[in-house]
């Protein structure tokens, strides 16, 4: 075939923060398939340095509006470890419930608002609210029920308030515990026709194998919040060695770095928890993905938002447990903390190094900071799952353009646009600590 | 009558704030129904390009492209509304205006500093005209209504400029200085309902300075706990550090 092809999506939409994509075909060979990154940076290493560490959780939930609960668990992990504060079980609960909550918020977002209008050949939600409105109604009543659980767990949703380093500065009481499980056992009744909805789903049928990255444990539970890291290579490393597992580097087409292990490129993010956990999983989320005939394992990346509704069930499930356990022992509210920037000594300070690793919505994230015996941050250092996925989104770019060059220039730009989007790439987040190099400018 | 035209955009920035109205469950709905919602790109495809009535912009200035995104929208907008701490006073980005941008770039870029040309952080009435200010980091759901009524109405809006002690003595939180931690309630724009210290934590001035701020009170009261100097110049400077002589 001697076709030429000339992509240039600027501003790729339905995504967190600014991409373009970029395909050049001259005469049927591809010469290039990018997904350019021109986030504006922000700097927020450089910030971070001379402050307290007891700021660092307030300063990192910033980088990121849909996130801002993950970066908070990775911030506040990274900064405990540096000063050596070692949290109790039920602060590590609350931070378990927080962190299903906002990854069951997020996935929501991402598969009913930003993902299912391709599949229903729509534009954007609006354009569903013609035929699909109900999903939509229901999509935004599940978020706003995440959301209200957020607000009575930390105070909102975007930027928490009280989860800070030594736990919270407020504790639910058994009324607000009652409330939460309320809320949740309501979104238990809209999971049915979520499932139903994904399962309608045609998604591209596109293969190809990769290394999958994610937190693994030797205990029976879907690590999410602590745990080695571990690929389906068959590497396995202790979180303080991620430098080792992330391997970053800059392309010129990026303002953000990429990242490799084993072969060119790695994915997280869902489908990657799904291939190295999934027989962790709830059984009520071992039970969806039978529905909808995910496997693990899956390489196709399309799939990774049917990996995300899997863990929609999971998320719900595994919450209503941890409440339903706080409601039978109770909360001990005397663990409340007063902390700002530890003017009154709360919480005892000594110079480290630490590392945060946290399964966020769209895979693993890193926080490390170094600190002197003040807890003034000497160094900071995140590694955002968006920048280890960057790679692999180009691999797949490659492989697939090729075999979908009999279709129209419109339909391998959604093509192309669906690819990316199945990421939930939040590119904003995935900016603010790279370095940066303009092609051609 | 045709609805309304209205857009969000997005400079440096969380996207936090836009996502906010996402979080508004289906509310939203109800205001869709009074507005035309023609640009969103967070979660439309929606780019149709042509003259606006209100234009929400949330993020700061902090390069050349966002400086010619901003007066290529408020070109086409009859209503600019500066939405959020990055754009109404530079907020977090702002940080990076407290050392000098060379060494700030040669932090994060090395030796490719040079490559990548970084201006001060700026909010967007540094630059445009503004006709509404929602400040907050993130934005306070309420105040987005109240705003978004007002722009449609083209009536002002009257910030609150009293200080967030304020709204937290009438929600009857005990004082933080009282718990031992240092609180910028005193000197910060009122508005948010005392949204932090109703969370158990310290106000961290997300909202900006009320515009007389009794900075010599605030200032005494932090020496009297013996804190050290710099931390506290910190924790000012963590959302005002975009702020000029002219916006007080």
């Amino acid at each position: 075939m001697s076709r030429n092809i000339s992509i240039n999506q600027q501003f790729l939409t339905r995504v967190e923060g600014h991409g373009h994509i970029v395909v050049d075909v001259k005469n049927g060979i591809l010469q290039k398939g990018e997904l350019q990154i021109v986030e504006a940076p922000r700097f927020f290493e450089a910030l971070l340095q001379g402050r307290s560490i007891f700021e660092a959780q307030h300063i990192t939930s910033r980088i990121c509006g849909i996130c801002a609960c993950g970066h908070s668990l990775a911030s506040i992990q990274a900064a405990e470890n540096a000063i050596g504060f070692l949290p109790g079980e039920q602060t590590q609960q609350l931070r378990k419930l927080l962190l299903l909550m906002e990854n069951l918020d997020s996935h929501l977002l991402h598969i009913y608002l930003l993902v299912a209008p391709d599949l229903l050949g729509v534009d954007s939600f609006l354009g569903m609210m013609q035929d699909h409105a109900e999903a939509v109604k229901r999509a935004l009543r599940m978020k706003k029920q995440c959301n209200t659980i957020c607000d009575i767990l930390v105070g909102r949703h975007v930027h928490p308030i009280s989860c800070v380093i030594g736990g919270f500065t407020k504790l639910p009481n058994s009324r607000q515990l009652e409330t939460i499980q309320t809320l949740l056992e309501q979104i238990k009744e809209d999971l049915p026709p979520t499932v139903e909805l994904v399962r309608q789903f045609s998604f591209p049928d596109f293969i190809r194998e990769t290394e999958y990255v994610a937190l693994v444990n030797d205990a029976a539970d879907y690590p999410l919040l602590s745990g080695d890291i571990g690929s389906s290579d068959g590497v396995r490393m202790a979180k303080e060695d991620y430098r080792s597992i992330t391997n970053e580097f800059v392309v010129p087409h990026s303002t953000a770095k990429h990242a490799r292990l084993s072969r060119n490129a790695y994915a997280v993010g869902a489908l990657a928890r799904f291939n190295l956990n999934s027989g962790k999983l709830h059984p009520a989320a071992q039970k969806a993905a039978a529905q909808i005939g995910l496997r693990a394992p899956c390489h196709n990346p399309f799939f990774n938002s049917c990996a995300q509704l899997v863990e929609v069930v999971h998320c719900t499930e595994t919450a209503l447990q941890i409440v339903e356990r706080f409601l039978a022992k109770g909360i001990d509210q005397s663990e409340a903390v007063i902390v700002g920037i530890n003017e009154n000594r709360s919480i005892p300070v000594q110079a480290g190094s630490g590392v945060g690793a946290v399964e966020v919505p769209r895979g693993t994230l890193f926080h490390h900071y170094d600190v002197d015996a003040k807890g003034i941050i000497q160094k900071a250092d995140c590694v955002i799952p968006t920048g280890q996925n960057l790679q692999n989104i180009e691999d797949d770019m490659q492989k697939l353009v090729p075999e979908i060059l009999h279709k129209t220039d419109k339909e391998i730009t959604l093509a192309l646009e669906m690819l990316v989007r199945a990421y939930d790439p939040c590119i904003s987040c995935s900016t603010h600590f790279l370095k940066i190099e303009f092609i051609g400018r | 009558m045709s609805r309304p035209t209205v857009a969000f955009f997005e400079l440096a920035s969380c996207e936090g704030c836009q996502l906010q109205v996402a979080n508004l469950g289906e509310e939203l709905l109800a205001i869709l129904d009074r507005i035309d919602l023609v640009e969103f790109r967070e979660l439309l495809t929606e780019r149709p390009d042509g003259p606006l009535d209100i234009a929400f912009v949330e993020g700061s200035v902090v390069n050349a492209e966002c400086e010619a995104r901003l007066h290529a929208i408020r070109q086409r907008s009859e209503l600019l509304i500066a939405y959020g701490s990055c754009a109404t006073i530079g907020g977090v980005n702002a940080m990076a205006n407290g050392r000098p941008i060379s060494e700030i770039q040669a932090e994060v870029y090395g030796d490719q500093a040079e490559r990548f040309a970084a201006a001060r952080v700026r909010p967007l009435h540094q630059l445009v005209p503004v006709d509404y200010f929602i400040h907050g980091c993130p934005i306070y759901p309420d105040e987005l209504i109240k705003v978004l009524k007002a722009a449609l109405a083209h009536l002002p809006y009257n910030i609150p400029d009293y200080a967030v002690c304020v709204e937290c003595l009438l929600n009857e939180n005990v004082c933080m200085y009282e718990k031992k931690v240092t609180c910028l309630g005193p000197v910060t724009r009122a508005g948010c309902n005392a949204w932090c210290i109703n969370n158990g934590n310290v106000c961290y001035g997300c909202r900006g300075l009320v515009s007389n701020p009794n900075r010599a009170g605030a200032e005494a009261v932090l020496s009297r706990y013996h804190l050290d100097s710099r931390l506290i110049a910190n924790k000012m400077l963590m959302y005002n550090g975009a702020l000029e002589p002219t916006d007080e």
